[in-house]
């Protein structure tokens, strides 16, 4: 718990483990219904997003580096709240950051959220696959 | 008090056709005094998004899984957990749930340790009862508690252990996986996560019958002389087998179980749900890889 977490993400775990288990997903259910759909550019253009394959739900992820900063874009099935709720944390958490601040966002964010127990560490695996895919769209952006 | 049962005439060739209810008998009988129905899906939100009114949720990792422990939930927790969701013991239960069911049969098997008698599937499951058209909500459901009482789990007749398994070799085992993860091509179903098995592969003699060749394309298990055809003609089950099934942690290979023990009439059918995630890790288990079942280890 000693790591520099970006104010924001530092702000999402905070609100997660403030709360008890059964809130933790409450409030992972509130976040599923915050994901926004997908910007209509992206949703015409099927080949600029990655499928995620860590997680059980087919979900697509596609970050964008902006002006403003880096955004995360995803859609995955209504069907798949959890999956969902860990693309919408995401989304939030990157959300104007730069490139070299999301890039150091720590690989094992997801855990600090204290789902484990709640979600199981099988599902939040998920989360982990598409942290890592989002920053490897963007190293590999950077390097080009 | 357990409720008259579905005698739709699709159900009757089965071995235990009273283990099925179509969606369109659960319907008309929601709300019946007698009646609990339960979801379990993988999704552990999937409920909360929407759900069968008046049904209660069970979920597999949160509340049957010890949470400390590789194991079910004892005596005790069942209990009071069932007294939780308003069932008693002698409620009839009808399970539904996402991806075919998997984990609405992952819950009655584990029910079924504990002894519970009247144990249903909603045939077909969330996804043919949402197709349809029925009735969802999200409202939360509020039963009465119940005094549901302790009662010891035994896992003895249709549970397997490593060991079990061991002693089993030369008996009929069914891998219920992807072919993919039964050659040992990889460790996983395709497009799921990895889980942690050190080796890939299967059981040596295990004979490899993905769990949805069981299943229509609408969800629904499949007519008996199909079911026949798959595991008795192509499988090799004959009547008197002691079989085993496994996959990955156990809950596809409690869908296989359903069909072998109610729908198929075998009367010794265990689930290993150590399934690959135990054995593929384990020191010095015998594995087969590839497409043949493998020799018999000496």
């Amino acid at each position: 718990m000693t790591e520099i977490l970006p104010a924001q993400l530092a702000e999402i775990r905070d609100e997660f483990l403030a709360v008890d288990e059964k809130s933790r997903l409450q409030l992972l259910l509130e976040f599923s219904m915050e994901l926004p759909d997908l910007p209509s550019r992206y949703a015409e253009h099927p080949d600029l997003l990655e499928r995620v394959v860590e997680c059980q739900s087919p979900i697509f992820i596609f970050v964008e580096v902006a002006d403003d900063g880096v955004h995360l874009h995803a859609t995955a099935p209504r069907e798949a709240p959890t999956t969902r709720g860990f693309a919408s944390i995401l989304a939030q958490a990157v959300d104007g950051l730069s490139v070299e601040e999301v890039l150091a966002i720590p690989s094992d964010f997801p855990q600090m959220l204290g789902l484990g127990r709640a979600v199981s560490p099988l599902r939040l695996n998920g989360m982990n696959g598409m942290l890592q895919r989002a920053k490897r769209q963007l190293a590999e952006r950077a390097a080009a | 008090m357990p409720i008259e049962i579905d005698e739709s005439p699709e159900f009757a060739e089965y071995a235990y056709p009273e283990r099925l209810v179509t969606t369109n008998w659960l319907e008309e009988r929601l709300g019946a005094p007698g009646l609990v129905v339960v979801e379990s899906d993988e999704d552990v939100l999937l409920y909360e998004v929407g759900h069968i009114p008046g049904a209660v949720k069970i979920d597999w990792h949160t509340d049957l899984n010890d949470p400390v422990q590789r194991d079910y939930i004892d005596g005790e927790r069942f209990a009071e957990l069932l007294s939780s969701r308003g069932i008693a013991r002698d409620d009839t239960v009808v399970f539904y749930g996402d991806k075919s069911n998997w984990w609405a049969a992952y819950a009655l098997w584990v029910f079924r340790l504990f002894g519970h008698s009247d144990v249903r599937l909603l045939d077909g499951g969330r996804d043919k009862w949402i197709a349809e058209g029925r009735p969802m909500t999200t409202d939360a459901t509020a039963r009465r508690p119940a005094e549901y009482p302790v009662v010891e789990r035994d896992d003895s007749v249709i549970r397997a252990y490593k060991d079990d398994v061991l002693a089993h070799l030369g008996n009929p085992l069914i891998d219920v996986r992807s072919p993919e993860e039964y050659s040992g091509e990889r460790n996983t179903a395709p497009a799921y996560p990895e889980e942690g098995a050190l080796r890939s592969g299967h059981i040596p003699t295990a004979s490899s019958v993905p769990w949805s060749k069981a299943v229509a394309d609408d969800g629904t298990f499949r007519p008996l002389a199909e079911l026949n055809a798959i595991y008795r003609d192509e499988a090799g089950l004959k009547d008197g087998d002691d079989v085993v099934a496994y996959c990955r942690i156990g809950e596809r290979s409690s869908h296989t179980w359903f069909v072998l023990q109610y729908l198929l009439g075998f009367n010794k059918v265990r689930n290993y749900d150590g399934s690959w995630t135990e054995w593929g890790s384990a020191v010095r288990v015998p594995i087969a890889v590839g497409e043949e079942p493998g020799e018999l280890p000496r």
